[in-house]
């Protein structure tokens, strides 16, 4: 099997590794997704949750503001449920965040419901990914972080893209995971369990992200 | 080069039937394609957290239903845990048995949660079985100058 390497697709004369923050309470999870970035040719930095995330880009209040090692950080994966910080209160502060507001956010959830869904999408993340990941939906990241790269910035323009349009076909937009039919009303049982997973019949998007999926059982 | 056939024959074999039977799903597939040069025994290392995983949840689960008054969310935190991982490495009865936990949990139904319990400590404690003889089928074919066969 090929690696899909980010490096493949880089502009030429680019040596650059994108690096990846991965924030995930599970040691499993940290472990495999570790991997699925290594293989895809990126630097890795994983920590088990939200607190540890900021204080590695520097945004817990302490001096400095580049991580400890200095490296850049070009896209932080963060799992959603998460025991203190949610990756969704994680994915707010970064947003907020004058200096890190820029880094595309990805979260990850076992639970593929779609109020979940849209807040994230609505708080800026550039996907949702539903869990278990696959190599194929970080080889298709690396493809869109990095073309994101080359285009000026514009996620003002981006955001508003997001939320309305459905049949954006653009590769290099990554408002695949949004392009939804007006979601059900979902029913949350007491523990935000899985009880809406089973209305999400959506036709798939032509850029079929993760979300679409029927998981067995789920 | 008999040996090794033999062994890698066995291998596939028993690799078919722990599908066959629901104990492994594609997601440990997936898992022993990333497995490289660079990372021999990434599988192992995985389960081994899986492994661990397990029993630290096993554990809080029980303890957690010991309790005079079993506080729900707490199991329910801790089985929505183990089913994340069990998702992770692809060990589906464990996935299964989880699914079924919660329902037990959001209904605060404890003879159920109990039942669940049972289920899942015997499906990982199979599963581990089942992977440790796996592995070292692996072992004794590379042991036998072979490799390992790719699984489809």
């Amino acid at each position: 099997m090929e690696a899909a390497a980010a490096a493949d697709v880089l502009p030429s004369g680019s040596s650059q590794e994108l690096h990846v923050l991965a924030v995930d309470d599970s040691y499993v999870d940290r472990k495999v997704i570790e991997k699925l970035l290594k293989i895809s040719s990126c630097k890795v930095t994983a920590v088990e949750s939200g607190a540890r995330a900021l204080q590695f880009l520097g945004l817990d209040g302490e001096k400095g503001s580049l991580g400890f090692d200095g490296l850049k950080v070009n896209l932080i994966m963060t799992d959603y449920s998460m025991p203190g910080m949610t990756g969704y209160e994680l994915l707010k502060k970064i947003k907020r965040s004058s200096a890190f507001r820029e880094i595309p956010v990805v979260i990850m959830s076992s639970e593929n419901i779609l109020t979940r869904i849209d807040s994230c999408l609505e708080e800026g993340a550039e996907e949702f990914l539903v869990k278990p990941v696959k190599l194929s939906d970080v080889r298709r990241l690396m493809k869109d972080c990095v073309m994101r790269g080359e285009t000026e910035g514009n996620n003002a323009g981006r955001r508003v893209d997001k939320r309305k349009f459905e049949d954006d076909n653009h590769t290099s937009s990554l408002s695949s995971s949004s392009s939804l039919t007006p979601s059900p009303p979902s029913t949350t049982a007491p523990f935000g369990g899985d009880v809406a997973t089973s209305e999400l019949v959506s036709s798939s998007p032509p850029h079929s992200s993760k979300r679409a999926k029927l998981h067995d059982g789920d | 080069m008999d040996v090794v056939n033999q062994l890698q024959r066995q291998f596939l074999d028993y690799s078919a039937s722990l599908h066959r039977e629901g104990f492994l799903d594609d997601q440990f597939t997936q898992l022993q394609k990333l497995q490289d040069e660079n990372s021999p025994d990434f599988v192992v290392e995985v389960a081994s957290l899986f492994f661990e995983d397990c029993e630290k949840l096993i554990n809080n689960m029980a303890r957690a239903l010991e309790q005079q008054g079993v506080d729900f969310k707490q199991v329910d935190a801790s089985v929505h845990q183990l089913k994340g991982s069990s998702s992770s490495i692809g060990a589906m009865r464990v996935k299964n048995v989880c699914i079924a936990f919660r329902s037990f949990c959001e209904a605060q139904n404890r003879e159920g949660c109990l039942r669940c319990l049972q289920q899942v400590t015997h499906e990982y404690s199979l599963l581990k079985n089942k992977l440790q003889t796996l592995f070292r089928l692996e072992q004794q074919i590379l042991a036998a100058g072979g490799s390992v066969p790719a699984i489809e």
